[in-house]
């Protein structure tokens, strides 16, 4: 097995709201006590709905935030308490990718500079010809050209937008990419586009790449393994290849079931979940998801599941997972190829992209 | 669309963003307009000494209130002093006036805004509480109380304009500051390791300035009117140097004798006034990359 490259241990991350005179300040746990080891070399997706803190989850491991509780471990070392230099030398080692390519650039800054900067900061010594010649042959990487870097990122589309933020992130040749949703806010067709792209450099610079998202299809296409999270916690744990195929938590396979299917006579049976997210201001008792759960059980409000260990490298935080797996089936995902449908289509308009530009 | 369309006006933008922002200055009409004007007013100030105009000191018993005429252009005032003459030597006192204590907010108030605004905490009260006490003064009583304080003589209705000005600039910068910290790219930089003091200049600064220079060729129209009242109370330009404050204050005695004495410092002042807010208006918009 790799070894552990990224770690999180027993992660929280608390924001306070509201309050004053005369209020009560309610603490939202955006997350709450989130483990989990991302190996050296693998994609390691994390899903959930919007608001479960996947992104809070990201900015922890990247120490933009400061956990509230727990800590962050790269490659064994603690990032909690890093200060200038030792701080730095995490930034050329782990980068991210932002969700949005329209408001993660600096709109005063000409690509060229955006692409140059990490350059300026990590590597000092580099001359300004040698910087711009780095520019150049990394705005190749990511499929643009030399001369772009004169421009401003208002000139270009979102896919190319997002490209620049990812050359950026390369600059300094780091060992672990973040991405925090970072092809939702595209086009389907670019999507495929930037998603190739990344899994090319995942390759090219030897990276471990942790993604967050939404898009299922997406994620069982590129990810080794998958954390689903609900409401701030992991429920799930495991190999793209066994969430998928047997979702050991119930809020996975409801999380499967919506899917869409896009070829007629396939559809499946559709978990549909009753009532609203529950705040994170407020989390329910015991399981958190037993306010929703079409398996739950008495005892499910009161009792807290650990994440353990249910078949082999796979975990669920469920206490009836085998008992739901034994009585309703696995739920699976079943899928003929490895791709979707969907999937597929976009990996055709892609080769139909690269063939028009050829041509 | 198989491949993304080519990015618009590339050949415009290909040369160095310093004579960019220059091209896009100089096909603006108004701001070129704007700025003509202030040069044309600058020129004058500048040149008073060696343009063969009359002293603007001396008084003449015989041409008291005269209306103009070829010997004085602009007419006399009420000692027989050119108008003429007065107007382009008050040029001096005005812009300077103007100019200087804006510059003065600007200097203490933008980093004090920044500081403000992207620190938070403890920085940010104390910053803005004391911002909050000046605001609660009136801006011309603020400046009157500091010239007073001061001492009478231009240079302190300068800086008494001038830190009567900051506290506006302050909560304008602390604003801006804050929406513009929020923003992803903001957060990029800390990605990329950047040191603060770099994220502050490449970051936080130039997306804070476009409405602090609207602001500032604003304030320095309020700036040049404050030096004319802190004139009439014997608080700026001593006389009988001239300004155009303290021109327009003595003809408000004679408004119906000689309107002339009135008008051209007023036509002056608002001359200046518009030229400065094309010039920040066109500035604005040279210096945003998105604009076209």
């Amino acid at each position: 097995m790799a070894e552990t490259i990224l770690e999180a241990v027993d992660l929280k991350k608390h924001f306070r709201s509201g309050g004053g005179l005369g209020r009560k300040a309610s603490t939202v746990r955006a997350v709450d006590g989130v483990s989990l080891k991302v190996r050296q070399g693998e994609t390691f997706a994390i899903v959930g709905e919007s608001g479960c803190g996947k992104s809070t989850l990201a900015r922890l491991l990247m120490r933009l935030l400061e956990p509230t509780e727990g800590d962050a471990l790269f490659e064994g070392k603690s990032i909690a308490g890093l200060k200038g230099r030792e701080l730095r030398e995490l930034r050329r080692e782990m980068q991210f990718v932002f969700q949005d390519p329209f408001s993660s650039l600096n709109p005063r800054m000409t690509v060229g500079k955006l692409i140059g900067e990490p350059l300026e900061v990590h590597a000092p010594s580099l001359s300004a010809s040698d910087r711009r010649a780095k520019v150049a042959e990394l705005l190749g990487r990511v499929g643009l050209r030399p001369e772009h870097a004169d421009r401003y990122p208002h000139e270009f589309s979102g896919g190319q937008r997002q490209r620049i933020g990812i050359a950026r992130a390369l600059a300094t040749g780091p060992r672990v990419l973040i991405g925090d949703e970072p092809v939702s806010a595209l086009d389907v067709s670019v999507q495929a586009q930037v998603i190739n792209r990344l899994h090319d450099l995942k390759d090219e610079f030897d990276l471990t790449l942790v993604i967050i998202a939404h898009d299922l299809a997406v994620i069982r296409h590129m990810s080794d393994r998958v954390a689903v999270m609900y409401l701030g916690q992991i429920v799930e744990l495991g190999t793209a290849d066994q969430v998928f195929e047997t979702p050991r938590h119930p809020y996975t396979r409801a999380l499967l079931s919506a899917v869409p299917e896009p070829v007629f006579g396939t559809a499946r049976e559709r978990i549909a979940l009753n009532g609203e997210t529950p705040s994170p201001a407020n989390p329910p008792a015991g399981c958190r998801f037993h306010t929703r759960c079409p398996f739950a059980r008495p005892d499910c409000a009161t009792r807290v599941p650990e994440l353990r260990e249910i078949a082999d490298g796979q975990s669920a935080a469920c206490h009836y997972s085998e008992e739901i797996t034994a009585e309703h089936g696995s739920g699976s995902h079943p899928e003929p190829p490895a791709r979707t449908a969907g999937a597929e289509r976009r990996f055709a308009l892609y080769a139909q992209a690269i063939a028009d530009r050829q041509a | 669309m198989a491949h993304v369309a080519e990015p618009a006006g590339a050949e415009a933008l290909d040369a160095k963003s310093e004579s960019r922002v220059w091209k896009k200055f100089r096909s603006h009409r108004s701001a070129m307009l704007g700025g003509v004007i202030v040069l044309f007013f600058v020129l004058l100030a500048i040149l008073a000494p060696i343009l063969p105009i009359p002293d603007p000191t001396a008084t003449d018993w015989g041409a008291v209130r005269k209306a103009p005429s070829l010997a004085h252009p602009m007419g006399t005032d009420e000692i027989g002093r050119d108008v003429m003459s007065r107007l382009i030597w008050g040029a001096r006192a005005s812009l300077m006036a103007g100019v200087l204590s804006v510059a003065i907010a600007l200097g203490i108030g933008v980093p004090l805004g920044i500081a403000a605004g992207y620190f938070g905490g403890w920085t940010d009260s104390v910053i803005s509480r004391c911002t909050e006490a000046l605001l609660a003064a009136p801006f011309l009583i603020l400046a009157i109380a500091l010239a007073a304080f001061l001492g009478p003589s231009l240079g302190n209705a300068m800086i008494a304009i001038g830190l009567s000005a900051t506290p506006i600039f302050i909560r304008l910068t602390r604003g801006q500051v804050i929406s513009v910290a929020a923003e992803d790219y903001v957060e990029s930089a800390n990605a990329i390791g950047l040191p603060t003091m770099k994220i502050l200049s490449r970051y936080i600064f130039p997306n804070v300035l476009p409405p602090v220079l609207v602001q500032a060729t604003l304030t320095v129209a309020t700036a040049i009117i404050a030096e004319a009242s802190l004139s009439f109370l014997g608080l700026g330009q001593q006389p009988p140097a001239p300004s155009w404050g303290s021109m327009l204050n003595t003809a408000k005695n004679f408004l119906n004798q000689a309107p002339w004495m009135a008008l051209w410092p007023g036509i002056a002042i608002f001359l200046v006034v518009l030229g400065f807010n094309l010039l920040g208006d066109g500035l604005r918009d040279a210096l945003d990359p998105r604009e076209t």
